[in-house]
């Protein structure tokens, strides 16, 4: 291990270390809450259940049941899909905490395309349902890219009231015009043929393998293509990307729009593989998951798979942790924020645990969102 | 009046206007209920902002001091059952009174939070604050399930003031002495919190200090003005108001906590800033606006325009109630996407102040 | 060459301030190595050294902004402690720094009182006593201004007053100034002069930091020389000349200017035509210029910093476009045209911000010596990057430029000043030109960089290249000049010759653009008046 990729993943793993220590005093002080006095071995019980959980037991394995971890896959590649969407929003400069909204509609796009087409082949019901899924994102990831390009608006706002106006887009849609009559509550009809195939256990759909080849594709566009030489000069100094004659404002409105495209396949595989229809009321934390996964991973596409695995892994062991250590899934949205709560504050970890830093010093290029806050870009 | 109704299209324009002229004393107090948590959340970015740090966590920390509040009030209750109210007007019980305090301290607290990644550690300042609303979706949504557990009853809410007659009866002017004062202690601390923070930023010492620390740092450095300690002071202060949202949601305008109440409310503050150019007066302008646009949604539901005004309910009526729902959430960003190149903000807002200078 | 009304008191007085053996040492350099500095009671003192020698460094800790590792100061012969600026100000020690520390938008008034306020009940300002204290100062001293004026709308010369007279409202006893004349006229120069010799006569010591050597001769009564952190000699002007301060300052003898040698004009290159320019704002920057640059000389066009020529350079680079007029390049009209097409026609540019524009300050070296041409051969190909050509390509100009770096992989943000402005350079220059924009090409930078870009841009001239020059430092345009252009007001007021304008000459038309009388405080209305 070179010791660059040593200094690129000491902090955020000493992160999730001192987040996991911080979530055990945080269990044993509310375990009074949950058995009706200090218990310390619920911290206990509840990592081994979520390590159970998302990864099952070497008898599990014996027996050939690797449940645990496709399950722990299929969260992921949500996960996975939507950190590389915020991720690639740092790389140009923007912050997309509107992947949530961006998310869902595409899932509702995509359930309605696979219902339209639910009794034709698979090979053409699939791509078209992803494909509208894709657009759809993209389309509400447009939105806040032009308003930043053109009017300045800053896309911190203006994606957050997108999130909400998308909640409100789908709830007309699903109890309106779009709802399956037949079904007891308010949905749209199944997407039949236009479900994901499974590949492997009980439901590794393909959004897995395509969640995969995105890490690839996405690291490919930033590091290698001209076209993400232009994104990445964009995001880190953009007055000397329009001097070097980029164009500025369209490549913010086309990172944006990427963005708002991967995290519109996040919506369509989780749709198509796992649901099979959008559901009024569909509850996900996705967009705000996204921010930590592309935080923790640096929004450096391999960062983001590792990241995108190890809180996959939660989601996928929390429903064992409640069952055995009675401890509310929450807790994992807690421990997300403690994690990027000691990320936040490297600086004064590098100093607590003598971590010298080979970087030239400060908060990394790739991750400072703040700068055009207020209207003061000059794109 | 009436003539105008039945030209084509611009026709409806003026009935919108009479309808509005119609109903605007009846939906005015309700206007300024919901502007309240608006209005004090961008007062919380107010004090944030002005001396130069950005904050996006006011959302979470609205959502935190909502729960904690709440909680406290409630637990009180069941520890001290006796519960006479201490300042009558108000209906504030020791409980409430109790939960308002926790629940401004949880501002307070989380606001140290936010100080301290983006003024000591100088950590991108949004990111901080996105980090704070993760935390609080986390922190509220697991102890609200384990409290759930609990059975605790609510500790009822606060009560509103009764204005004198003599200022309400007024013609003309009455309704809105009836919309402003005719309200909970909350609702009135921020009225007053608008006016005297509007004083203060431009009369007073503490004032020019704060605007030359989010212009300047260094300037009011080399002036021997202590530039963190500011900062930190007026960070902190602002979760007092932060504080106060929360307690609002809880304890002055519902009595009861649900996951993610807030409902985006911190972000919409933080729209009113911008539009009112960071002032407390310009601000709260910007929060009526906001909220006017979902009064109007609530009051064609109840009072559909008649009679004259019929072609008006009949469009207005024929919309879906949703839209009414995301108006709020357009309107904001329309005012954003409309005013963001006119409104300047302090010009050091979200850069890290470094003390020691090198070169 | 002494000052006849200065009283010569100088020598024979106790010192007012005393800083001993003081040491800072920054991660990889010692800025201060021991340095020892007397100052005595109304005498004008000069710090000479050049850029990056530790003269900021060593008055930040006089004013506590910085702390020494070692060392004392002494104040009337006792031993202070200064640890912040409060410290320094109770001692009647007061700075005007280099970058004024003004807040454009407030008041002028709201500006002197910040952290000195009188206030009413503890808690509201008292405009009114503070207003007359400011106005009563300003007339002792020679200059009134009005109070409620926003600082922002004065002039860079109105703006020096102000913070001159934040330090007397006060009660300053030393004054330092740290390069106080870097952004004047030469005209705007001999007021400030006039006022420091006034305060000089009334007791107060002045520190007067600076790297030109005509003012220090001219304003100081003892010159201190610093060279990398150390005091390298003390002099007094009668008894020294600017030859042997230069070699002083840097160490070897010194050629100050490089030689220019003879020019050979040929075509047009540049021609523009009443061109208008508006602002960010809307306000018209640039007011129908008209002029050409040849191949082969080299235009330098001085003014006061804010008079249209960010707005023209910008026109002319393609980064704005002009409301009218013409600019054409060549035989080709370019007056719409994008940078990306100026690049490809060989036009470069040297900008003024290089942190905002020049560089990617987070990015590699190699990628930062391909940021305008990562598109083309051999840098891509199919829209796919070429590292190995893009490497090579870093490994050759670190070589040719002379950039000192431990590798081409090394941050540009890592890098010294002079060594960034030498990427840009190596960037821009390392090609047929047929145009090259150089804006304030070498602000800030050490004497080596500077004539090692100077020496750079006489070299392109002679191979035919077309420059046109803009900069404040009215000493570099009229040091490269083959014509020199004067900007006053979005107007170009005088086409002089490079080698016989005389520098007072240009410094007039840069404050006054050619007409009578003194230049007004504001660019919209005249508020104070210069006595």
């Amino acid at each position: 291990m070179s010791t660059r990729i040593r200094d690129t993943l000491v902090v955020p793993l000493l992160a999730i270390g001192l987040a996991l220590i911080v979530g055990a005093v945080i269990m044993v002080l509310s375990s009074p809450l949950i058995d009706g006095s200090f218990d310390v071995r619920i911290p206990f019980q509840a990592y081994a259940a979520l390590i159970k959980g998302s990864l099952g037991t070497p008898e599990q394995w014996v027996d050939g049941n690797f449940n645990a971890i496709v399950q722990t896959l299929v969260e992921t590649a949500p996960l996975l899909l939507a950190g590389l969407a915020v991720g690639l929003g740092f790389k140009g400069g923007l912050f997309n905490i509107g992947a949530q909204g961006q998310f869902l509609l595409a899932g509702l796009a995509a359930a309605f395309v696979g219902g339209l087409l639910a009794s034709s082949s698979p090979f053409v019901a699939v791509p078209a349902a992803l494909l509208a899924g894709l657009l759809v994102g993209a389309a509400w990831g447009f939105i806040p890219g032009a308003l930043k390009a053109f009017t300045g608006a800053h896309e911190v706002v203006t994606t957050i009231m997108l999130n909400y106006i998308a909640v409100f887009i789908i709830a007309y849609l699903i109890t309106g015009p779009l709802r399956d009559p037949t079904a007891s509550f308010a949905r749209t009809i199944s997407v039949g043929n236009a479900s994901l195939p499974v590949l492997f256990g009980r439901n590794g759909h393909l959004g897995i393998l395509i969640a995969a080849l995105a890490v690839p594709a996405v690291w490919w566009l930033l590091y290698r293509s001209t076209l993400g030489f232009e994104i990445r000069a964009v995001g880190a100094n953009p007055d000397a990307a329009r001097y070097a004659g980029m164009h500025p404002k369209f490549l913010l409105i086309l990172t944006m729009s990427l963005s708002g495209l991967l995290a519109g396949l996040a919506g369509g595989v989780q749709i198509l593989g796992l649901t099979g229809y959008m559901p009024i009321g569909y509850s996900t934390s996705l967009g705000f998951d996204a921010i930590a996964v592309a935080l923790l991973g640096r929004a450096h596409p391999v960062g983001i798979l590792l990241a995108a695995l190890l809180f996959g892994a939660m989601r996928a062991g929390a429903g064992q942790m409640q069952v055995d250590a009675h401890i509310p899934v929450q807790m994992i949205d807690l421990l997300q924020g403690i994690i990027l709560f000691f990320l936040a504050a490297e600086v004064v970890l590098r100093k607590w645990f003598r971590i010298r830093s080979t970087g030239v010093g400060g908060v990394p290029a790739e991750t400072t969102v703040t700068r055009s806050y207020g209207g003061q870009t000059s794109i | 009046m009436d003539v105008l109704y039945g030209i084509p299209v611009i026709g409806l324009a003026f009935q919108l206007v009479a309808y509005l002229i119609q109903v605007l004393p009846l939906i005015a107090p309700i206007i300024v209920v919901l502007a309240c948590p608006i209005a004090l959340g961008a007062l919380c970015g107010f004090m944030n902002e002005r001396s130069g740090v950005v904050n996006i966590g006011i959302e979470g920390m609205m959502l935190m001091s909502a729960f904690t509040g709440w909680v406290t009030a409630a637990m009180l209750i069941v520890i001290w059952p006796d519960q006479t109210p201490i300042a009558g007007a108000f209906g504030a019980t020791p409980a409430l009174i109790g939960g308002l305090i926790v629940a401004v301290a949880t501002g307070m607290i989380v606001s140290l939070a936010h100080a301290w990644l983006s003024i000591s550690v100088r950590a991108d300042q949004i990111i901080s604050g996105t980090i704070i609303n993760i935390v609080a979706v986390g922190v509220t949504g697991y102890l609200n399930i384990l409290i759930s557990g609990q059975a605790l009853s609510t500790a009822g809410s606060f009560k509103k003031w009764v204005p004198p007659a003599a200022l309400t009866d007024l013609p003309y002017v009455g309704w809105l002495f009836e919309a402003l004062f005719h309200q909970g202690p909350i609702v009135l601390t921020m009225l007053l919190s608008v006016v005297v923070l509007q004083v203060l930023l431009f009369r007073s010492r503490w004032g020019l200090r704060t605007r030359a620390v989010g212009e300047h740092p260094k300037a009011a450095e080399t002036l021997g003005i202590d530039v963190i300690r500011l900062r930190y002071r007026n960070v902190i202060l602002g979760g007092i108001f932060a504080g106060l949202a929360g307690a609002w949601f809880t304890l002055e305008y519902g009595n009861s906590f649900q996951s993610g109440m807030t409902n985006g409310r911190g972000f919409i503050a933080l729209a009113a800033l911008i539009f009112g150019r960071w002032t407390p007066l310009g601000a709260f302008g910007a929060a009526l606006l906001f909220t006017t646009a979902d009064a109007i949604g609530t009051a064609i539901r109840f009072q559909t325009p008649a009679g004259d005004l019929k072609e008006l309910g009949a469009l207005l009526s024929g919309i879906p109630t949703q839209f009414y729902s995301a108006l709020p959430y357009l309107v904001t960003i329309i005012v954003l996407a409309g005013v963001v190149g006119r409104s300047i903000a302090p010009a050091a807002v979200g850069k890290p102040y470094e003390r020691e200078s090198v070169t | 060459m002494a000052d006849p009304i200065l009283p010569d008191i100088a020598p024979v007085s106790a010192p007012a301030l005393e800083m001993r053996g003081i040491t800072k040492r920054y991660p990889g350099v010692v800025a201060n190595d021991h340095i020892d500095l007397t100052i005595r009671p109304g005498e004008i003192h000069a710090l000479l050294g050049e850029n990056g020698a530790g003269k900021s460094t060593l008055m930040n800790i006089l004013y506590g902004l910085a702390r020494p590792d070692e060392g004392e100061i002494l104040l009337d012969g006792e031993q202070i402690h200064i640890s912040g600026p409060t410290d320094a100000i109770h001692h009647g020690i007061n700075m005007v720094h280099q970058h004024f520390m003004l807040i454009p938008v407030l008041t002028v008034a709201e500006n002197i009182l910040l952290g000195e306020e009188t206030t009413r009940g503890r808690i509201f300002l008292d405009r009114r006593e503070a207003r007359q204290r400011i106005r009563d100062l300003g007339t002792r001293f020679g200059f009134d201004i009005d109070p409620d004026e926003k600082v922002g709308r004065l002039s860079v010369g109105w703006q020096q007053r102000v913070e001159i007279l934040k330090a007397l409202y006060r009660d300053a006893r030393i004054l330092v100034l740290d390069e106080p004349t870097a952004v004047l006229t030469p005209q705007e120069t001999q007021e400030v002069f006039l006022v420091l010799r006034r305060l000089a006569q009334q007791g107060h010591s002045i520190v007067f930091i600076s790297h030109k050597l005509y003012e220090v001769m001219e304003i100081a009564d003892r010159i201190t020389v610093i060279r990398r952190g150390k005091v390298v000699g003390e002099r007094i002007p009668a008894q020294t000349d600017e030859d042997d301060l230069a070699e002083l300052m840097v160490g070897r003898e010194v050629q100050l200017t490089v030689p220019r040698g003879e020019s050979h004009p040929a075509e047009v290159m540049l021609s523009v035509q009443d061109l208008v320019v508006k602002s960010d704002r809307g306000r018209v920057a640039v007011e129908g210029a008209t002029f050409d640059v040849r191949a082969g000389e080299i235009l330098g066009i001085a003014g006061v910093a804010g008079n249209g020529q960010d707005e023209l350079v910008q026109a002319i680079t393609g980064l704005r476009r002009p409301t009218s007029g013409s600019i054409r390049l060549g035989d080709r009209d370019v007056t719409m045209t994008g940078p990306r097409d100026l690049h490809e026609m060989g036009v470069a540019f040297v900008p003024a911000d290089r942190h905002r524009f020049g560089v990617v300050l987070s990015w590699p070296i190699t990628d930062n010596l391909v940021l305008t041409d990562y598109y083309a051969q051999p840098y891509s190909h199919h829209k796919v990057r070429n590292d190995t050509a893009i490497r090579a390509r870093a490994v050759e100009a670190i070589e040719q430029f002379d950039i000192r770096t431990p590798g081409p992989d090394v941050t540009v943000g890592a890098l010294s000043g002079g060594n960034q402005q030498k990427v840009v350079v190596a960037r821009e220059f390392d090609r047929e030109l047929s145009l090259l924009v150089l804006d304030q090409p070498t602000r800030g930078l050490d004497v080596g960089s500077v004539e090692f870009i100077h020496r750079q841009a006489i070299a392109k001239r002679d191979a035919g290249t077309a420059i046109l020059l803009v900069s404040a430092e009215l000493d570099e345009v009229m040091e490269l000049s083959d014509r020199i252009a004067v900007m006053y007001r979005g107007k170009l007021v005088a086409f002089l010759d490079g080698r016989t304008a005389h520098k007072d000459e240009v410094g007039l038309l840069m404050a006054t653009g050619g007409a009578q009388g003194p230049a007004p405080a504001t660019a919209a209305s005249a508020p104070g008046k210069p006595a």
